[in-house]
């Protein structure tokens, strides 16, 4: 799974409202993820199975059922590519600022 | 009794032995994992606590199943938050898949509650970790800010 098929996977709002459902509660069946939708089973699975091929979604068996759970690591890995390192300054701003108001100055990063 | 419970997938281009000891040894955990060592001598039935960097213990528990260099499922619980501490032990498993040239690392941490708080918790902390582990593992560099917890004292200034 390449970042395109991330950014695909997110471009279409059924498949958005289908991480959002599993946001609110994570680790719902098929049946439960169309109770929600106006659209056939199969349309539900071939999003969900497209939302998988991304590892935006991670399944799991329970017995008999099929689980599927919201997986926010590519997300993550996006913000982290453009994000991160203004997170980075702001990390080391209260790093100083906490060895500053401790009274040990280090300079050795 | 309800559950809570979250499953995290990422890729690794790294083969199973590495993700296996980058996920357990303190000389990869320190670089990726907020600065912490994992203590324990790996074996079933073995305990394993979660060191920080200034000596604080933050989470641990005991080794339920550990299959080098596929499996390893840990008991575990939070030991400095007394509320969360309170919900008792949770269960981690981690399994380490070959994947085409990569390695497939799942992460599934679920415990016996609703809107369980470690779940919160430990969920908000696991894709950070994760995605250190494959950046260190693919570029030879964890992420910088992921050495040290916020407010926790890096090992350097620990050692001085």
């Amino acid at each position: 799974m390449s970042m395109d098929d991330v950014f695909k996977a997110l471009a279409d709002p059924v498949r958005r409202q289908l991480l959002d459902s599993l946001h609110q509660r994570n680790g719902q069946t098929l049946g439960e993820l169309c109770a929600g939708h106006d659209m056939s089973r199969q349309a539900v699975t071939k999003h969900l199975g497209i939302l998988e091929e991304a590892n935006l979604v991670a399944t799991r068996k329970d017995g008999r059922e099929k689980l599927h759970f919201l997986n926010p690591l590519p997300i993550f890995e996006i913000a982290d590519r453009w994000i991160e390192k203004f997170e980075h300054g702001r990390l080391r701003a209260l790093d100083d600022l906490k060895k500053n108001l401790e009274g040990k100055p280090d300079g050795k990063r | 009794m309800g559950k809570d419970k979250f499953i995290y997938v990422t890729y690794i281009r790294a083969t199973p032995e590495k993700v296996w000891e980058a996920l357990l040894m303190p000389e990869f955990t320190k670089q990726y994992w907020f600065g912490v060592t994992l203590d324990s001598d790996w074996k079933k039935g073995s305990p394993w606590k979660m060191v920080f960097s200034d000596g604080r213990i933050g989470d641990g528990g005991e080794v339920l199943e550990i299959e080098k260099p596929r499996r390893l499922v840990l008991k575990w619980r939070n030991e400095f938050i007394p509320e969360i501490k309170a919900e008792g032990y949770s269960t981690c498993t981690m399994e380490i898949e070959p994947f085409g040239d990569a390695t497939r690392l799942t992460v599934l941490h679920e415990i016996d509650k609703s809107e369980s708080k470690l779940i919160t918790a430990v969920s908000g902390g696991w894709p950070k970790v994760l995605a250190g582990l494959k950046s260190l593992l693919e570029t030879g560099e964890a992420m910088p800010g992921l050495t040290s917890v916020p407010g926790c004292k890096s090992q350097e200034a620990v050692n001085q």
